[in-house]
């Protein structure tokens, strides 16, 4: 354990953690830009700089390691110059257009420069220029907005081990983009998204899709088995945006389902009544049943008994909308019959994952305890 | 005939791009044919050597008779016939191709240790290097010296980094030894990315042999049996010589397992960079040995402790591990006494700009910037007067006239508002714009910042903006002060030494020179006349003889005028070019 003091206040911290790391702890606020805790340290954005007494320079304390009998400052008038002088500095190259961006409001730079009270900007001069063209179908890039934090890119590489995007160029003109400068093809997890601190990196279903008054609902996400925990915006019984927290279990990590996959909550394709399928009664004119009279389905065996022409359509069937009481009488009918002639697990149950967990566990348990069998599944196993 | 004749041919990268290889194969050819090979052939050889450091007067020819060394300057192949014919068999030197006293008193007031053998021996041959004492002492480190033995000796030299910092290299070693792993790292940083800095590249092109023995011993030091050398690809005959001096080194077995039979193991490899500045940084260089994108990385951990893939790593310069097998076969306390109290040893520089001699030089840690200039560079050139010394490269700063009594050191450099760096110097006389000059070193630092922090990205960016300005005539008041407070900012927040060091051209100019900016914001005008937007070129009427030479190379049709009758400058279509101040024989034109 390590033992130092910052801003007159002694705090023990494990070894091999940084100033920062012990800033934290006391719940100091210091800006950053480029440091996420889950990641390695980078460095770059110079703004968590603190004084170390008798070190003539100040010292970045995200990477910088606490040791014994360190006595650091947090804030003086010199460190708040310097701050002050970095955000002016990013602020010079950056769009001034916050009335429209996306992240307006969600924006580290911005809460800072808001702090900082950076009303007029001493520097001036050239600014990046992009073509914002990226066809790729999930994340809309800016890099104009880019302050070049390199979140992105180490969560990319760090995280998912995918490593799509790195930084290119030298100077000013420096960038991050995948190889070549082609269009984004990843797998499209959106992390990225998660921990740009400005509006460089956004999805692109949210443009536009509104910024504040949202309703946030947390759930899980109901995918697959990893159950991460997601936090729906709702705007107007609409789910607009898909996020996850940094405190849960799934640390604020998603999967590209899990961010990007709510579209077919509100698809106008999606059904809303029960339907019910119809077909001719005298299934035995169509010759394909005569040679192969279909057998019950979930037949003992495998999949032994099954035959493909049971899975395809009827070219004379139909479907018919029906009220919700018909759908379930006819379904408690059917499976009552089906239990009765040939037992329980002649019936299975497949469940989806557009269901919420709550419904997916209704459902197994039905299988299992009403009707007896533990022929269910759902398409992410669990 | 009994002589024995000896033809050394510059073979350095200046010398080969004045044309030495042909000059090279014409005296070989020479030497075989007919009638001279009959004569005594056994007893003449044509062979390279590596850069002597005076590539301005290249290519440059020694020729040896029984010990007695004539030096020819600027030889063409067809030169080779008279020089043999009259000077190696009638005995009669060609006195009109003879250096001049120049080039010995260039010479003579040098110390060579890292370059004694540039220029005298066959860098492309391991016995060449054998012959001058190469691999005695890292056969003896190797055999007879334990490693702690040979960190106090490289500590008690009191050698100190070349590559700019100057961080005391037994320290470094020491730290090495003393942290255990199963696997480290040597590397040789030869990146050298200052424009206009040759020192690297002239002692791996010249002595190749030098540095990889100097790598051995550090290894068996720190008990590391994996080394780099990370050269940029864009120094191909560097490459090509390490490479051949490498595998020489494995065939002889003072590479490889087992070396010089001592059971010590240390294999070598070369790395070729892409040729970005900032990877000459240490960490930059190892990330981009790693395979990764060249950037600095945090100094949580010392190189030391963590380094190339996270092993201890000890790096040094080029011109450090030339140092090494001198200072263990001459001794520890030789290096020491030929520098100063803080620094032992010597100094390779490059020497540019407006003095007459310019080239590569060695000077002993200690002499002043008065004797590099006046005394090797032999003063300014035409007569004009000094004005600065920029040294230290692109990161560096310029040193007036009144500080020229500095001694080369890394403190005094520093005390001087400037660096040591990996040892550029450029002369600036009066024709130079101290504005000007700052703008073109920062010009470069900015554009080769990695971009990785924020001060030196933008921040960089936005000083060489009011500069921009400044030159051309928008400067406005309050310019300097930003320009100076950006400097110091730069400097207290940067992630590493580029751009802590980028704001010195700057910083220094306006220190030392802050009356040449006032000029350019308040007058308009560039008291050097450089800035070509604050520069008007006339024509003197009294002196104009209307020969019409200006008004025929004029590409923007300024200048107006009949035959024999003064003519004139329209200076609303003057593009300030410049061509009709060169065309004019008569000096008629000015420029202020
Ligand atoms: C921007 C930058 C460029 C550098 N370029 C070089 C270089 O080209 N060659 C070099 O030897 N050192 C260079 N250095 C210094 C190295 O980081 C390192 O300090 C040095 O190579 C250590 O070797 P030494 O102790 O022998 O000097 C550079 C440093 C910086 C910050
Ligand atoms: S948070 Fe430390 S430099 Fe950005």
């Amino acid at each position: 354990m390590v033992t130092l003091k910052i801003d007159g206040q002694k705090v023990t911290v494990r070894k091999l953690s940084t100033i920062l790391d012990a800033v934290r702890k006391l719940d100091i606020p210091i800006p950053t830009l480029c440091h996420h805790p889950e990641l390695s340290p980078f460095g770059g954005c110079r703004l968590c700089l603190v004084e170390i007494n008798g070190s003539p320079k100040p010292v970045a304390s995200c990477t910088t390691f606490a040791r014994n009998g360190m006595d650091v400052t947090t804030t003086s008038p010199r460190l708040e110059k310097l701050r002050k002088t970095t955000l002016e500095l990013i602020l010079s190259d950056h769009p001034k257009d916050c009335m429209v961006c996306e992240r307006a409001g969600d924006c580290k730079l911005q809460e800072l420069a808001y702090f900082y009270g950076i009303r007029e900007n001493r520097f001036g001069g050239e600014q990046r220029v992009y073509e914002k063209k990226d066809n790729n179908p999930f994340i809309a890039r800016d890099m104009e907005k880019c302050i070049l934090c390199g979140q992105c890119v180490r969560i990319c590489d760090e995280i998912q081990g995918v490593g799509a995007i790195d930084f290119a160029y030298r100077g000013l003109r420096t960038k991050i983009c995948p190889p070549f400068e082609n269009d984004l093809n990843c797998e499209f997890c959106g992390q990225c998204v998660a921990v740009c601190p400005t509006g460089a990196l956004t999805g692109k279903m949210w443009d536009q899709k509104g910024r504040q008054n949202f309703k946030e609902v947390d759930t899980v996400c109901p995918y697959c088995g990893c159950g991460c925990n997601i936090t729906l915006h709702i705007w107007r019984n609409e789910v607009r945006r898909v996020s996850s927290k940094e405190e849960t279990l799934n640390e604020g990590w998603l999967c590209a389902k899990g961010r990007f996959g709510y579209g077919f909550i509100h698809s106008p394709d999606r059904l809303k009544k029960p339907l019910i399928r119809t077909a001719p009664k005298d299934i035995s004119a169509f010759p394909i049943h005569q040679t192969n009279p279909p057998l019950p389905p979930f037949t003992k065996g495998g999949r032994g008994g099954i035959h493909p022409s049971s899975f395809s359509l009827h070219p004379l069937s139909s479907f018919k909308e029906v009220s919700w009481d018909e759908a379930f009488d006819y379904i408690a009918n059917r499976l009552k019959q089906i239990k009765e002639n040939y037992g329980p697990d002649a019936i299975g149950g497949l469940s989806s994952a557009r269901c919420t967990s709550e419904e997916n566990y209704l459902f197994q348990k039905f299988f299992r305890a009403v009707i007896g069998t533990n022929n269910i599944d759902h398409c992410a196993r669990y | 005939m009994d002589k024995d004749i000896l033809i050394k041919v510059c073979t350095g990268t200046g010398g080969v791009a004045s044309g030495s290889k042909e000059v090279l194969e014409t005296f070989k050819g020479t030497i075989s044919s007919a009638g001279i090979a009959a004569s005594f052939s056994e007893r003449c050889s044509a062979q390279r050597v590596g850069c002597r450091g005076f590539c301005a007067q290249d290519v440059l020819v020694d020729v040896i008779i029984n010990g007695e060394k004539t030096t020819y300057k600027h030889v063409k192949p067809d030169m080779v016939g008279k020089i043999f014919t009259e000077h190696i068999l009638n005995g009669t030197p060609v006195a009109e191709w003879i250096v001049d006293k120049d080039y010995h008193t260039f010479h003579q007031k040098q110390t060579k240790v890292v370059l004694s053998h540039c220029g005298e021996i066959d860098p492309e041959d391991i016995h060449a290097y054998r012959a001058v004492d190469g691999y005695k002492a890292a056969k003896m480190a190797l055999t007879s010296m334990s490693s702690q033995e040979i960190v106090n000796i490289v500590k008690n030299s009191n050698l100190r980094g070349r590559g700019g910092a100057g961080f005391p290299t037994g320290l470094k070693w020491e730290l090495g030894l003393r942290i255990a792993s199963d696997i480290k790292y040597v590397i040789c940083n030869g990146d050298e990315g200052d424009p206009g800095a040759f020192m690297d590249r002239s002692v791996m092109e010249g002595d190749p042999h030098a540095v990889i023995e100097g790598m051995i011993i550090c290894a068996k030091a720190t008990e590391s049996h994996h080394g780099y050398i990370y050269v940029r690809a864009e120094y191909p005959l560097a490459v090509k010589r390490l490479q051949m001096a490498i595998e020489q080194c494995y065939e002889a077995g003072f590479l490889g397992k087992n070396t010089f039979g001592s059971g010590f193991d240390f294999d070598l490899k070369i790395f070729q960079g892409a040729g970005a500045f900032v990877c000459g940084e240490a960490t930059a260089l190892m990330r981009s040995i790693e395979g990764k994108r060249g950037m600095p990385t945090p100094k949580l951990w010392r190189s030391a402790e963590k380094g190339l893939w996270d092993r201890p790593t000890v790096l040094n310069n080029v011109e450090t591990f030339a140092n090494i097998p001198r200072i263990i076969l001459r001794g520890a306390d030789w290096f020491m006494r030929l520098g100063t109290e803080r620094s032992g040893g010597t100094k390779v520089i490059s020497l540019s700009g407006k003095v007459k001699n310019t080239g590569l030089i060695e000077v002993p840690l200690g002499v002043t910037l008065r004797e590099i200039v006046y005394e090797i560079g032999g003063g300014i050139e035409g007569g004009k007067s000094f004005k600065a010394l920029q040294t230290g490269g692109p990161s560096g700063g310029c040193i007036p006239e009144e500080l020229l009594d500095t001694e080369v050191d890394y403190e005094s450099l520093a005390l001087a508002g400037s660096i040591m760096g990996s040892g550029g110097m450029v002369v600036l006389d009066e024709t130079s714009c101290m504005v000007n000059t700052a703008k073109f070193f920062l010009e470069f630092t900015q554009s080769e910042s990695c971009g990785k922090c924020t001060p030196c990205r933008i921040g960089t960016k936005r000083m060489l903006e009011i500069l921009e300005r400044i030159t051309t005539g928008r400067g406005k008041e309050g310019d300097l002060e930003l320009l100076e407070e950006l400097g110091h900012y730069i400097r207290a927040t940067s992630l590493c030494g580029l751009g802590m060091t980028a704001p010195n051209p700057v910083l220094s100019t306006l220190r030392y020179f802050r009356d040449e900016y006032e000029q350019h914001i308040r007058n308009k005008k560039c008291p050097a006349a450089v800035c070509r937007d604050l520069i008007t070129y006339s024509i003197l009427e009294a002196v104009c003889t209307g020969c019409g030479a200006c008004k025929r190379v004029c590409p923007a049709d300024a200048i107006r005028g009949v035959r024999k009758k003064p003519h004139r400058i329209n200076t609303e279509l003057c593009v300030k070019c410049g061509t009709c101040f060169d065309a004019c024989k008569f000096k008629a034109i000015t420029k202020v």
